[in-house]
């Protein structure tokens, strides 16, 4: 079954304590939960650290099992229909710390935020116009991941 | 001159009816669209510029300027990328985003984009993400 999101593993490490705290939600859905710690601090060093630790990471509203917003919805659909099933998301709507660190952090006003490699790429509508012209699959392969659509367009050559 | 009323795209429920946009067109009915036009005007020079509130095609209350779909075609754009574009654009829109827009989807072409593919995109569907919004709430408590 792909898991179309998973934590960073780093935030189980002991040394984080209190900085981050997992906690269960009724679902037995896993979700992120900032303390407030981190947002007193001023250049967000752990936000910095949490775009690293995974290639692609997203900040979105819900989760990509179920997203609350149809522009973060996008984004999951853009990176299921590319075969992208190993990112971090967070979901902003359980933390407003993390909901407006986030955008103090990138410096941009909305969500969703998809990083790269630690790198900010971009929001939803930059995301698709990515996947459009083609620019998407060329960074999924930098990142050394291989996008499903490839092999889509090799099958239907080979017809 | 009588404003016009047209009936908004509900979804099953009530029906709802909005100011028919095109005929009332007084800065006073829509202070937050204005602004938007009137900076993207004064700071980007486009060439062409389209701003919808599309605040009725999400959860929000009628008359809402919170979801926004700007088009801006600008020389200013050339040599940049998506990335630097939107950030031009959302510096132009600081406050305004910093105040009642909750979301802003943005297309940033070039003239000569534009001309080779003159179309505006369309927003995903809503999926009510602004009614289980603390933020929203808390906006629109506000007001």
């Amino acid at each position: 079954m792909n898991h179309l999101f998973r934590l960073s593993a780093g935030l189980l490490r002991s040394g984080t304590a209190g900085l981050y705290r997992r906690r269960p939600v009724p679902e037995g859905h896993v979700s992120l939960v900032v303390a407030r710690l981190f947002s007193s601090e001023p250049e967000n060093s752990e936000l910095g650290q949490l775009i690293k630790k995974d290639k692609v990471v997203v900040f979105i509203k819900g989760t990509p099992a179920q997203p609350m917003c149809g522009f973060s919805n996008a984004v999951v659909q853009i990176l299921r229909m590319h075969g992208v099933d190993d990112y971090a998301s967070y979901n902003v709507l359980e933390d407003q710390d993390l909901r407006q660190g986030v955008k103090n952090f990138s410096n941009w006003p909305t969500i969703p935020q998809v990083y790269f490699n630690g790198e900010f790429v971009g929001g939803c509508d930059i995301l698709l116009q990515m996947h459009q012209n083609g620019d998407l699959v060329e960074e999924l392969k930098k990142l050394g991941i291989h996008s499903a659509l490839l092999d889509a367009n090799k099958d239907e050559q080979k017809k | 001159m009588l404003p016009l009323f047209r009936l908004a795209r509900a979804p099953l429920t009530s029906l709802r009816l909005l100011p028919l946009r095109a005929c009332s067109h007084t800065p006073m009915d829509r202070p937050v669209e204005s602004s938007i036009r009137a900076k993207l005007s004064r700071t980007l020079a486009p060439t062409h510029l389209e701003v919808r509130n599309e605040s009725h095609l999400h959860a929000v209350p009628a008359g809402s300027e919170s979801h926004f779909r700007v088009l801006v075609v600008s020389p200013s754009f050339e040599g940049l990328p998506l990335v630097q574009r939107h950030r031009l654009v959302n510096e132009a829109l600081r406050e305004e985003l910093a105040g009642s827009v909750h979301a802003l989807s943005i297309q940033a072409k070039t003239p000569q984009q534009w001309s080779s593919d003159p179309s505006l995109a369309k927003s995903p569907p809503c999926m009510g993400g602004s009614k289980h919004d603390p933020g929203m709430r808390l906006r629109s408590d506000r007001e």
